[in-house]
Formats: structure tokens, sequence, C-alpha cells
């Protein structure tokens, strides 16, 4: 009852509140996303790379899975925007803030990938290899389309993961939604407001990527469940 | 070019698969101990002896999935796997093999038709992925090897909503989609509910009449004994005993051969 009193006098704060949080949500957005691509790409890669026959290969993946995944993300951020700054080479917040989760990301998607296409029956693989098809060919055409499916509630799981992480990005300075939500918190002192809106927009936009993934995966449905 | 054809044997007499001296070890444990055959054009080869025997081991090594520890398997003359380099032997890049494949059709005990593709589809692949072909001459090849198995009306049809029959049925037209040279059946009706095991053998003994170059893993004497030009009896790993399939079923010479037909045929 107290709380809504508090908040009722706030009220005439809200407009204000949801516009400017809304707008950083942008950024929110648009560093989840194009951190996932770089995560998404790199990740296959890593995967590939770990999957390979060649020792090289895979020792360089392996190193790299594991400083990635054994590093505190924020230690990479640090390193990416400070560190990186001190010898130099000074990157705009928003793309060492993409590359810091990315290169996190792909070290945790490798893993997702490298299970997902291990857990395709090795039969497959087989069938696909004794009608003449090259490794290539048949990753492309037998075996990627059932590991993806394989890989979806994961790939979704890191998005929403992601998503949130993102809100580590405001210790580099990053304009996105905690980040505007600190600073109106110390211009207006109205912290319970501006953290239930910043509640509100990452419950939206985390069911937003739950439903698509949901969406992906009934299309996939489709072409039908793997044999077991 | 006078001295090519003088060089050049007829292709007639050319094994269309030649195995010598084959041995293959999974790490300590020896699976085939030197194993050599020869299958003609047009024959049709029977494998088979107790689980454990190295059939299927020896079936795998003919299109390399397995590689083997020793020996080589020529395929119309050519080794498979590995190139003849100066005095050694080295691994053929994954390309040329590919390119040998596609003229060794397999059969899986499992079947392996890829799920996320209809029957068509699963038929089309080949064809179109590796042999870069299209257009509605091979739809129609296609469908005329679905009419030949016997499931054209279910092209459309996932390998899920299949019965294991259908489905092997459909695994071998795809595997024929590639107009192989030489059929491999690896138990194609091992993992078959008994009712459903007649009409893949049904299909496989069409291709035999067809004149198709077969070498057949089976739990099958009976399918063996009238469909065969040789039987292999195998056990530990080596050839015990082959021959018409007169012979090896009412006529063999080896105790083991008679020991275990007994087995398989008197219950």
């Amino acid at each position: 009852m107290a709380l809504l009193t508090v908040w009722a006098h706030s009220l005439h704060y809200l407009p204000y509140f949801i516009r400017v949080l809304c707008v950083s949500a942008i950024t929110t957005v648009l560093l989840t996303a194009s951190a996932f691509c770089l995560a998404f790409v790199l990740g296959f890669l890593l995967a590939l790379m770990r999957l390979s026959r060649q020792a090289g290969f895979k020792l360089a993946a392996n190193v790299y899975l594991e400083i990635f995944r054994n590093v505190p993300l924020l230690t990479q951020l640090f390193v990416l925007y400070f560190g990186l700054e001190r010898i130099g080479v000074s990157l705009p917040a928003f793309v060492a803030a993409t590359l810091g989760f990315g290169l996190n990301g792909a070290a945790m998607l490798s893993e997702v990938f490298r299970s997902s296409i291990n857990g395709v029956d090795p039969g497959q693989r087989e069938a696909a290899m004794a009608m003449g098809m090259t490794w290539p060919t048949a990753l492309a055409t037998v075996v990627l389309p059932q590991s993806m499916r394989l890989a979806l509630p994961a790939l979704a799981n890191f998005a929403i993961g992601l998503l949130k992480d993102t809100s580590l990005a405001s210790a580099v300075a990053v304009p996105e939604l905690v980040f505007r939500a600190k600073m109106l918190v110390s211009e207006t002192y109205q912290t319970n407001l501006i953290y239930f809106i910043v509640a509100v927009i990452y419950l939206v936009l985390s069911l937003l990527v739950s439903r698509f993934a949901a969406a992906t995966d009934r299309g996939l449905g489709k072409s039908r469940a793997a044999l077991s | 070019m006078s001295a090519t054809l003088i060089a050049s044997p007829a292709v007639d007499t050319t094994e269309r698969v030649r195995i010598d001296g084959l041995h293959k070890s999974f790490g300590s444990h020896h699976v085939l101990k030197g194993i050599d055959l020869d299958v003609m054009p047009g024959q049709k080869v029977s494998l088979i002896g107790p689980s454990g025997s190295g059939k299927t081991t020896l079936l795998r090594c003919v299109n390399f999935l397995e590689t083997p520890s020793a020996g080589h398997i020529l395929i119309d003359g050519e080794a498979i796997g590995e190139r003849h380099q100066g005095q050694r032997w080295q691994p053929m890049a994954g390309r040329e093999l590919a390119a040998m494949r596609v003229n060794i059709g397999m059969v899986f005990q499992r079947f392996n038709l890829f799920p996320h593709l209809s029957v068509l589809d699963n038929l089309l692949l080949g064809p179109r992925k590796v042999q870069k072909r299209g257009g509605k001459d091979l739809i129609d090849e296609g469908r005329a090897l679905l009419t030949k198995v016997g499931m054209d009306e279910k092209r459309n049809a996932f390998p899920d909503q299949l019965s294991g029959g259908q489905q092997q049925r459909v695994a071998i037209a795809r595997a024929l989609a590639m107009k192989p040279r030489l059929m491999l059946f690896d138990e194609a009706t091992s993992a078959l509910d008994p009712e459903l095991v007649g009409e893949v053998l049904g299909v496989m003994r069409k291709l035999a009449e067809e004149g198709m170059t077969m070498i057949i893993v089976t739990h099958e004497m009976r399918f063996a004994e009238s469909v065969s030009d040789k039987v292999v009896f195998m056990a530990d790993g080596k050839i015990v005993e082959e021959g018409p399939p007169r012979q090896i079923f009412h006529d063999a010479k080896v105790e083991r051969t008679r020991g275990f037909l007994r087995a398989v045929l008197e219950h």
C-alpha cells in the first residue's frame, strides 16, 4: 500500500522514464543481436575446429575455450575497453562490448554446436559419405539440418542469458538499459519505479526471444524429428 | 594407342572387387585376420557366419567406411582409399574417395534414411549434391526407382511415417539412385519385424535378377542359398569356407561350417 502511494506521487515522471528507457532498450537489443551474430559464427568455426582431426586446430580451439569460459565476463569487458586503450587501441564502447560478449559467447556456443553435431546419429554421416559425399557436403546437407534442431533450445537459452548479461556493458559506459536507468536514478531518485520499468522491459524482450525460438522449432518440426 | 590396347585387360576379366590380405584391428581387438576374396561383375556373394565373425567389418572396409589395418581392396582394379605413390601407399584425398564411393551403393541395417527429408528428397539428395544433376528427368528417374521398390505412393511421406520394411526399400532405392556398379547389404533385414522381411528380400531378389553385383551380409540362410553365386562362411575374422551355395549348405567340407548351419537352420 505504502509503495503504491509513493509511486502515485512519482507518476508524472512515468512518460519520461518510459521514453528514455525504451530508447535505451534499442541499444540493448542491438548489442544483443550483434554479439549473438558474432558468437554464432565464431562459435560454429570453433566447433568445427574442435571436431577436426588436425591436432593444431583442436588445441587452438580448446585453449580459446578455456580462456574465455573461465575468465569473468566483466573482466573481459574491462580488458577490451580499458586494457586495450592503455596500449593505444581505443575501441568505441559499443564495439568493445560487442567483441566482449561475442568472443565470450563463441566459447559457450562452440560447446553447444559441438555437442549437437555429435548428437546426430553417426549412421546419418555414414549414409551420406557412403553415397559419395565429401565430409563438408555431408555436414551441410545431412548433419547440420538435424543438429541445428538439437541446438535450438540451448541457443534460445544463450540468447536470453546474453540479453540480460548486456547490462554488464553499463560498466564500460554503453548507453543501454541499465546505464540509462542509473542516470535516471541519479537525476530523479525514483529508484523503485525506474528499476520496475527496466525489469518489465527485460521480461518482455526475453519472452519475445523464447517465442521466436518456439516458432523456429515448430518451423523445423515440419521437417520431422530425428529418428532414433 | 596400340600399346595401351595390348596392356589393358578385357573389362570382363577384371574383378569388380578384389580383397587382398585384409586385416583390421580396433585397438587390440583383431577383427579381420587376413581376408582374400574376389567378386566378379554380376556375381552375388553372401557373407554368413556367427555374430562377431567380422562380416560387417569386412563389408564396411569395401567402401572404406572402415580403414583397413593392412591389405588392400581394389574396385574394378583401382585401390580404394589409398594411392600407390612410388614405393609407398598414401591415403587418398577425401574428394577422390568420395568419387569412388559413388559407384558403391550401401544399405544399412538401421536404414539411415535422412529424417529431415521426404522419401523423394532422400532419393534425389545424392544425385543433386554429388552428381550435380537436376530437372524433371531426375525426378522422373527417382519416381521410377520408387515404383520399382513399390514406394512411389509414399514419395512425399517422411521416414518416420513409414514402417521398417518401407524405410529399407526406400534406402535401397536411394542407393540405386547413384547408379552404382556394386551394392553392399549390411544385414538389411535384421532390424525388421519378421513379417516385413519378405518385402525387402523381394526387392533384393529383383535386383539380383537384373544382374547387379552384390555383397550381402545376412542371417537369412534360405535367401542366401537361393540368390547367391557364392557363399562365404566366416568365423573369428577368417574365411572358413567358400563355395557355391549348394556346396556350403548341403556339402560343407569343414565341421565348423556344418555346426553353424545346423545351429541356425534347426530352430
